[in-house]
């Protein structure tokens, strides 16, 4: 995660980025945000807010969307809070896109138990289909990050894309997730093993079996 | 008051007490990096860890551990011992090992501590060390990041203390990196206190940077002299130059902060000195020798027409000695008030910082009236700041500033003074400890008897509570006016008088145009604007180079010692004017600095004493007093360039021209 840096501040940047403002719907979205903190604590809003700018930039490209530094100080501004102080929240969580991104932000975990699962080969098929980590890809589609645990190792391994989880990956499946994507498509996000609906065991469930068909009462089988 | 073991002590601690805290009534050290008395508890360097019963079987960060009845503490344990150990192999991982080109080395708590608590070895040695890229923060603030250990005291200081949130740690995790927003100057007062809380070398002098190692300076106690404040400050010095001037703890006056001018200017004391005696032959100043010097003072034959003008930097015992001097030649025709004000001073406690910097924390409501008070004495806006977190109202008379709390402003003409607003009329009416500060804009334009007025009108003064304050900018103020340097009409009496000879204590702000016909002899340090105009300068001592005795704006008596020797021919003040009497034919009674100081103790009972002088109750205000005109400007135009010492210094031209003009040059580069 070392790599994780803020945009230049750029004339360029400046130029794209400072007339930013919100959308009349994110504008409404925000002060909802704003309104559900006590009188004088705005500045609590400032997480919900960071994530409803980086949404909106996102429409304005076709992007995940990311945090342009004017976007901040946008965001400072609204919330009358020191710019140093969103931008420490904006570098501290990864969920905040400091630079750029694609249109789909491929996010590998590769933290131990989707690495068991074969997380390498699944940053070698990213890789393979012109992805590089950190960067958009030719066609503006792509963007890798390798990421630590998203909480999904049940059903490793996984990636997230935007909003979505793909869950018990193989190279062939995050191909076909891919390549719909790329077409347009939404393929269903969640496990991608045919049988399998949760994280709940693969192959069927080994305990509480009784309780698939009907909301079976075990009391009398108590010992 | 919970009772406390701390390693088989008992002891009693005050309520709300840390564990630290406890450890450290017991007579116990625990090292730290991040805790720090006067900011908020961060408690992320670990190294505090101590063990405590009860509680879990691990160590405990003792600086953010509230001590409770019946807890068992021991800080001399296995455990305790491995802990620190651990923490520091853990902060030095990434640490450089620099320590023979830090400028921190000698007085660096990591320094310190990892010989005190370290294991004498890392087991990391084959890790590679983060490297971080350095910031920018401004022409005060030197930075070598690769050092830090993101104890975060800077952003905290900035934050609560400073109350300008300038600094912040982006990034997390190993990568967390301390900065500006887009590295820009840190540009407040204050700024560079940083420094001296920054527990590595991180953060270092940028002008003192490679000058010199602690272990090689002597030091010496000494008064600043930037502003009234009197900040208690120690000034290091090497040979015959003070190097730096860092600021002594005193609760009472600086707590542990200095402003940036204090702090910097003293580098300003080697350039611009008068080291000559001069003379002006022909229109133009020309070296003479002292002998030439008194005898063309003397030859000017005063008598009783001479004149006496104390500067902003001037101890008391120089005002004494020229008041001797002119009381032997009898002349009364003594001033400091340069700039021309004459408020009345027949009370000292009217024109007194009577709450005391302590004291104003408390303020529930406080009114400003013609003070920029970031300007004119930043420490006390610090106190201001705290009144403010605690819930005091505040109110400003004059053109806004930047203030870093919240506060009114009622705009500029002070005729309001008199017909507030609701909402202050209020706020004063409510309050428990209303307070009023008079600056010098408002002295300037006569409106001390409507400030009285207002101090009768809504009770400042009560039981155990004085809450009229005036809050002056020049550390010879107080002193002066207690020695008596101060005419009814100001220095329009003075000119009126038509005196033969002017003695110009570095008086630097003061209009010369009015003693064209008099003989006009500086004496002082700088080649500033009093030499420009000057037609016999004496070279003298500037604060560093003298014992002296100092007034600060709340009437606290303080001595400073002398640091370093004056350069080249220059003197102490007193050895001069000691040495006029005789070249004028008169006595005054003192042949040492000692004889002097006694003198002037007989004469003023209360310049003896240190702490604060008693100057009695207020006096009767004048109800009707109405204060009229606008406060069109404060008098500081320029922060960092108030006095002869700092307008000589490069490292406070480069702050103005950086800091507080840097737009005008970006603009000029474009």
């Amino acid at each position: 995660m070392a790599n994780r840096h803020l945009e230049p501040d750029t004339p360029e940047l400046r130029a794209r980025w400072s007339s930013f403002a919100w959308t009349e719907e994110n504008r409404t979205k925000a002060d909802k945000f704003i309104a559900s903190y006590p009188e004088g604590r705005q500045k609590s809003a400032v997480m919900p807010l960071l994530d409803l700018a980086q949404r909106q930039v996102g429409t304005e490209t076709d992007t995940q969307g990311w945090l342009p530094l004017p976007v901040m100080e946008y965001v400072a501004q609204y919330l009358d809070m020191p710019i140093i102080r969103v931008v420490e929240v904006a570098t501290f969580y990864f969920m905040y896109n400091l630079v750029p991104v694609g249109k789909f932000h491929v996010q590998v975990c590769g933290t131990t138990p989707c690495m068991l699962r074969g997380s390498d080969d699944i940053i070698a098929a990213c890789k393979k289909r012109g992805m590089e980590k950190g960067t958009v890809s030719a066609d503006g589609l792509w963007t890798l990050t390798e990421v630590e645990c998203m909480g999904n190792c049940a059903t490793a391994p996984m990636v997230q894309i935007n909003d979505g989880n793909y869950e018990d990956l193989t190279v062939e499946r995050l191909d076909a997730v891919l390549d719909a994507l790329a077409a347009g498509g939404q393929p269903s996000e969640g496990t991608q093993e045919p049988g399998r609906h949760t994280s709940e065991p693969s192959g069927g469930p080994t305990t509480l079996k009784d309780m698939v068909s009907e909301n079976h009462d075990y009391r009398g089988e108590w010992a | 008051m919970p009772k406390v073991t701390v390693d088989g002590q008992e002891i009693e601690v005050p309520n709300g007490a840390t564990v630290l805290q406890a450890c450290e009534l017991a007579g116990k050290e625990i090292p730290r990096f991040c805790y720090h008395e006067r900011l908020s508890i961060a408690g992320n360097c670990r190294m505090c860890l101590v063990e405590v019963k009860p509680g879990p079987p691990k160590p405990q960060a003792s600086c953010a551990l509230p001590a409770t009845d019946g807890q068992e503490i021991r800080t001399d344990s296995e455990m305790v011992k491995t802990a620190r150990e651990g923490v520091m192999e853990f902060l030095l991982i990434n640490h450089p090992l620099d320590c023979p080109i830090c400028d921190q080395g000698g007085e660096c708590d990591l320094q310190d501590q990892s010989v005190a608590y370290g294991r004498g070895g890392s087991r990391y040695d084959r890790e590679t060390k983060r490297a971080v890229t350095e910031k920018n923060m401004g022409p005060l603030i030197k930075t070598i990041m690769t050092r830090c250990i993101h104890c975060t005291r800077c952003v905290r200081f900035s934050e609560e203390i400073a109350g300008v949130d300038e600094i912040g740690a982006l990034y997390r995790g190993e990568d967390m990196q301390i900065t500006t927003y887009l590295e820009q100057a840190a540009s407040h007062e204050l700024s560079a206190n940083v420094i001296d809380l920054c527990p590595v070398g991180a953060l270092t002098s940028r002008p003192y940077a490679f000058e010199a190692r602690p272990w090689e300076l002597k030091k010496t106690l000494s008064i600043d002299v930037s502003d009234a404040v009197g900040a208690n400050i120690r000034l290091d010095s090497r040979g015959r130059e003070v190097m730096r001037a860092l600021p002594r703890i005193n609760d009472d006056v600086n707590e542990e902060w200095l402003s940036d001018k204090g702090r910097y200017m003293v580098d300003g004391l080697t350039k611009r000195r008068l080291d000559k005696v001069f003379m002006r032959k022909r229109g133009k100043l020309v070296e003479a020798s002292w002998d030439e010097a008194f005898k063309a003072i003397a030859a000017a034959k005063p008598g009783k027409n001479i004149a006496a003008v104390a500067g902003d930097m001037v101890d008391c015992e120089t005002m004494f000695a020229a008041k001797a001097l002119l009381g032997a030649m009898g002349s009364t025709l003594l001033e400091g008030r340069q700039t021309g004000m004459d408020y009345d001073v027949s009370s000292l406690a009217g024109v007194n910082f009577n709450s005391t910097f302590s004291g104003i924390e408390n303020a529930d409501a406080i009114l400003i009236v013609g003070s920029h008070v970031r300007w004119e004495a930043p420490l006390v806006n610090v106190r201001l700041r705290k009144a403010a977190k605690r819930g005091a109202k505040i109110f400003i008379v004059g053109p806004e500033w930047e203030t870093t709390y919240p506060a009114t402003f009622l705009g500029e003409d002070l005729a309001v003074l008199s017909k507030l607003p609701d909402a202050a009329v209020s706020a004063f009416n409510d309050a428990e400890r209303p307070a009023i500060i008079m600056g010098g804009a408002a002295l300037a334009k006569g409106a001390l008897a409507a400030g009285l007025a207002f101090a009768a009108q809504f009770r400042l003064e009560r039981d155990g509570w004085n809450g009229f304050n005036v809050l002056h900018f020049s550390a010879a103020r107080m002193g002066g006016l207690m020695l008596g340097y101060a005419q009814a009409g100001g220095m329009a009496d003075i000119a009126q008088a038509k005196p033969k000879v002017v003695l110009s204590l570095g008086a630097d702000e003061m209009n010369f145009e009015p003693f064209a016909d008099a003989l006009k002899v500086y004496i002082g340090h700088h080649g500033d604007k009093g030499a420009h105009a000057a037609d016999i300068i004496l070279p003298a001592a500037s604060y560093a180079e003298k014992d002296g005795t100092y007034v600060n704006t709340e009437g606290r008596v303080q001595f400073a010692e002398k640091a370093v020797f004056a350069p080249g021919d220059a003197r102490e003040d007193w050895t001069i004017l000691r040495a006029l009497a005789d070249a004028l034919g008169v006595s005054v009674g003192f042949n040492s600095f000692a004889e002097l100081q006694n003198a002037m103790i007989t004469a003023v009972p209360a310049l003896g004493v240190e702490g604060l002088a008693d100057y009695g109750a207020l006096p009767k205000a004048d109800a009707k007093a109405k204060a009229e005109g606008v406060i069109s400007a404060y008098p500081i135009k320029d922060f960092y360039l108030t006095n002869p010492i700092a307008r000589a210094s490069a490292v406070m031209q480069q702050c103005s021209a950086e800091l507080l003009h840097g737009d005008e040059l970006a603009e000029a580069a474009e």
